[in-house]
């Protein structure tokens, strides 16, 4: 079996910790989850700081927003590393659903991230507000 | 004049740029001067999906900045012109000759050899001496990572 995919949440601030603090709680430890912030870095400083995290090892890297400098910072890492997938628009339930799939492909995973995290964005509630009272 | 902001910002396009900046300041163009960058079809192509089509991206070499500036300012749209570091955005300064009044310092992030000035701005004695420089022949500088943030001058971030 080949070895189990590691997860790297790349975001602002602390918001990655927070995330795999979240998913712990849920899903609990063992979840191959590590955070990276971009905090104080250029874009060289990221993909450093994304080698370290994934070193060598088959990967997805969840950036936050599309367009930002952690989605640029894992495009250029992905590039130079074939087997590191990369999704944007990191969310909780996309990470809950990838850590009992790491033994998924990195571009497998990745696709079934984008749909298991844009299936998690949707209106709840509002529809029927006014019914509900 | 149509170019509302100089900044120098190693990130280069990304979300404090458009957003940030770009969504107040009501931007219709984004300029990123970069030799690298232009060079790079795939980067290009990277920094294009970090901006929404309603505005236009222009990569461009510090000489092809040089040689539009004029246009860029005449333009009937609001922009920003971005460089990667110090070194790129003197150079447009001293191409262009006394038609950039003032630069924002935007993310100049730790490397070896350079000293914390503020959260997002590290300097090593010869960028400030750069800085110092452009100051000195008119530029007034200041760093400011977001409109809502702090406009620091240049003589207090080097104090």
């Amino acid at each position: 079996m080949s070895e189990p995919l590691t997860g790297v949440v790349l975001a602002h601030a602390g918001l990655a910790g927070a995330l795999i603090a979240a998913v712990e709680e849920i899903a609990g430890a063992g979840h191959g989850l590590v955070a990276v912030s971009n905090l104080g870095c250029d874009r060289a400083a990221i993909v450093a700081h994304l080698e370290a995290a994934i070193a060598g090892r088959p990967a997805v890297v969840f950036a936050d927003m599309p367009g930002g400098s952690c989605a640029f910072g894992a495009a250029a890492f992905a590039r130079e590393h074939p087997d590191v997938g990369v999704v944007t628009g990191v969310n909780l339930a996309m990470l809950v659903d990838f850590v009992f799939h790491r033994s998924l492909g990195p571009a497998e995973a990745a696709t079934r991230a984008v749909a298991t995290g844009r299936a998690a964005v949707t209106p709840v509630g509002c529809m029927g507000a006014g019914a509900a009272r | 004049m149509s170019v509302e902001l100089f900044r120098i910002d190693d990130r280069l396009i990304h979300g404090q740029v458009v957003v940030g900046w770009g969504q107040p300041l009501g931007v219709g163009f984004i300029v990123l001067v970069d030799d690298e960058v232009r060079a790079s079809d795939w980067e290009q192509e990277l920094y294009r999906m970090g901006v929404p089509p309603s505005v236009a991206v222009v990569f461009a070499s510090v000489a092809e900045a040089t040689a539009q500036l004029p246009a860029w300012q005449a333009d009937g749209r609001k922009g920003i012109v971005l460089t990667g570091d110090i070194d790129g955005m003197a150079a447009l300064c001293a191409g262009v000759d006394g038609a950039i009044r003032a630069v924002n310092l935007g993310g100049i992030h730790f490397r070896e050899g350079r000293r914390e000035k503020l959260r997002y701005v590290y300097l090593t004695d010869e960028e400030a001496a750069k800085l110092r420089a452009l100051a000195g022949a008119g530029v007034e500088i200041t760093a400011q990572d977001v409109p809502t943030g702090r406009r620091v001058p240049l003589a207090e971030l080097l104090a």
